[in-house]
């Protein structure tokens, strides 16, 4: 982990040394300070991601009088929504993915803390991490996924990862499974495992597919990539996704649904379908099943499913935890998918309540948006939007609305950047 | 304080039911910051293919929703997107944009153009594109600071009909040359 975010820090150009010891003044000081502080009202945001960072930014909004310390172990985030851009070759490095919180902490007064939450007391209202304990009011989480390792025969957290990488939390990973197509043999084999729905970015995996197969059809174009979905089909806009690979991958791609991997094999490099049928690659993608991030786990929100945190579906807070609310991948927020915009729209949602709550007003209904879109091909791209409400205490779409696009599409393509753009922006100032 | 696991589902049970019994339907502001992921915080974009709604005249948000939700303005998102609100909602939405600041951007744009641009516009489309560009006479939209690109490609949806231009639009473009147009839209670009 520690070597990881070394490895990163120097191909983002910062001096691996430097930066980590700046980080730890830092952190001593942010925590000395939100700690000294007492007596106003306070909330703790714990996750600096696409959900984390917009929760921070809309409390302090709503009500300047609260204080929010937000928390957050990276003092840059990685983008996953255009990752596969960068794996597809369509990128030349991360930077237009990769923002900083110090525009967003000095324009709305948020206390930013560079630290990993070791500890959440419910009861007692703290939030524990290297350097101290925080007292909060209100605490959101915005956690994002973990991986349900256990449940992959042979799959090692710390060392699988380095050989097999999932790339599915942007950042070091991403630039290791690039590195390994370039380094593929012409005439090789890329194998992608899709785990069991629901996982983080539903069109995530089939969009890597797209970005992968550009690659190899302009490069490497004896190679193939074999999809093992454990989804009975594409899990997210299907007859799109097989539209655009019939257009443009046709001998490349060989999808395989209802491929459920259990197993794998980081000395073989290859993964095993139900445990039998053993499936090599020169280069692979295991994406494993998913959880709520840590965090959920540490602070007990996560439900019955052992998987995902039940919330409210109007203020976000926790089924399980009074006064703690969830958002983004790691809460089951209905029809809502795990999107990065979800994340950012649940967000909102749950400051506009949290401020409520806090200032003992009424509460205010949920109106969400997702928009997600996914490149095909270099210049071509395809969009799922929805808008949602809530209807007997459950988060659904809105009859009639929303939906696929027609067809692949040129200006959804040239939209999508700047829809990186505006969210990228919203989050880091 | 209740302490127990059964205490706890019981507490949280009782809390779920309230919170959604009590809650206000989505206001204003609520259905308005869930366009900001797209539109930018308020209204005001940094995404040059994004039109800001910071500023923009309620009438003309209005009239752009209805005919997204209706179909008969083309889109690739935002018919999908204006099919989940209400007329009533979409008003509460015009309202509380057209309250936010025009949001003013700093794009690179070529000075012999600009100045053409505001040569052109006095005689041409000032008579709707009020204040220059900064306000719209009824429905007509403000198109003060928005990004040239956003602009670049509504004109060309207008040139190859795949957006109606209303009549006095139609009968000011049609003399234009394209390089005349494209001046018109660096300046209005250039407008702070």
């Amino acid at each position: 982990m520690t070597l990881d975010r070394r490895d990163f820090l120097k191909l983002m150009g910062a001096g691996a040394g430097v930066s980590l010891a700046g980080c730890a003044t830092q952190q001593t000081a942010a925590v000395g300070e939100a700690m000294s502080k007492s007596g106003g009202r306070r909330v703790v945001v714990v996750g600096g991601g696409y959900g984390g960072t917009v929760a921070a930014k809309y409390i302090r909004m709503l009500d300047s009088s609260i204080e929010v310390v937000l928390i957050e172990p990276n003092k840059q985030f990685v983008s996953c929504p255009f990752s596969n851009l960068y794996i597809g070759g369509l990128l030349k490095d991360l930077s237009s993915l990769t923002i900083g919180y110090d525009k967003l902490a000095a324009n709305h007064g948020i206390k930013m803390v560079h630290d990993t939450v070791t500890a959440v007391d419910p009861v007692k209202k703290t939030v524990t991490v290297s350097t101290g304990t925080i007292d909060y009011d209100r605490l959101v989480v915005s956690p994002g996924v973990d991986f349900r390792a256990e449940e992959l025969e042979g799959y090692n957290l710390a060392t699988t990862p380095e050989i097999m990488p999932h790339a599915w939390k942007a950042g070091p990973q991403t630039l290791l499974l690039r590195k390994q197509l370039e380094a593929m043999p012409n005439g090789g084999t890329v194998v992608l495992t899709v785990p069991v729905s629901p996982f983080r970015c539903p069109p995530g995996p089939y969009e890597r597919t797209s970005m992968i197969a550009m690659y190899l059809k302009e490069h490497k174009p004896k190679s193939k990539i074999v999809v093992l979905d454990a989804n009975p089909d594409i899990a997210s806009k299907p007859g799109l996704f097989r539209k655009g690979w019939a257009k443009h991958y046709a001998s490349i791609i060989d999808y395989r649904k209802a491929q459920k991997v259990t197993a794998v094999n980081e000395k073989n490099r290859s993964v095993f379908v139900e445990g039998i049928e053993e499936i090599k690659g020169d280069v692979v993608n295991v994406i494993p099943p998913q959880r709520a991030g840590k965090i959920a786990q540490v602070a007990g929100l996560i439900g019955p499913d052992k998987a995902w945190c039940p919330v409210d579906a109007t203020t976000f807070e926790s089924k399980l935890h009074k006064n703690i609310h969830v958002i983004g991948d790691a809460c089951i927020a209905g029809a809502m998918p795990k999107s990065g915009y979800s994340a950012n729209s649940e967000a909102k949602v749950c400051a506009t309540n949290v401020v409520a709550m806090m200032n003992g007003k009424e509460t205010t209904e949920l109106s969400g948006i997702n928009t997600c879109f996914s490149y095909i091909s270099a210049k071509e791209a395809i969009s799922v939007a929805g808008v949602y409400t809530v209807k007997g205490g459950a988060i659904i779409a809105v009859p009639n609305s929303g939906g696929v696009s027609p067809d692949l599409s040129e200006l959804e393509a040239i939209y999508a950047e700047s829809w990186l753009k505006n969210i990228l922006t919203e989050m880091s100032t | 304080m209740i302490k127990t696991r059964k205490g706890w589902a019981l507490a949280a049970g009782i809390l779920a039911v309230s919170t959604t019994a009590l809650a206000a339907p989505p206001s204003a502001e609520m259905l308005s910051n869930a366009c900001a992921g797209c539109h930018g915080t308020n209204g005001g974009s940094a995404g040059l293919t994004m039109p800001s709604l910071a500023g923009q005249s309620k009438e003309a948000i209005v009239d752009a929703m209805k005919k997204y939700k209706s179909g008969e303005r083309k889109s690739t998102i935002m018919g999908r997107l204006a099919k989940g609100y209400s007329d009533a909602q979409i008003v509460a939405m015009g309202e509380f944009f057209s309250k936010k600041k025009i949001h003013a951007t700093n794009q690179t744009l070529d000075p012999v153009k600009v100045a053409k641009g505001a040569s052109l516009q006095e005689a041409n489309c000032s008579r709707c594109h009020l204040e220059e560009g900064r306000e719209g006479k009824d429905d007509t939209p403000a198109m003060a600071s928005q990004w040239l690109p956003y602009l670049q490609i509504q004109m060309n949806q207008y040139l190859t009909d795949q957006r109606k231009m209303p009549e006095k639009m139609a009968e000011k473009v049609k003399p234009l040359s394209k390089a005349d147009l494209d001046a018109l839209l660096h300046y209005y670009a250039s407008v702070k």
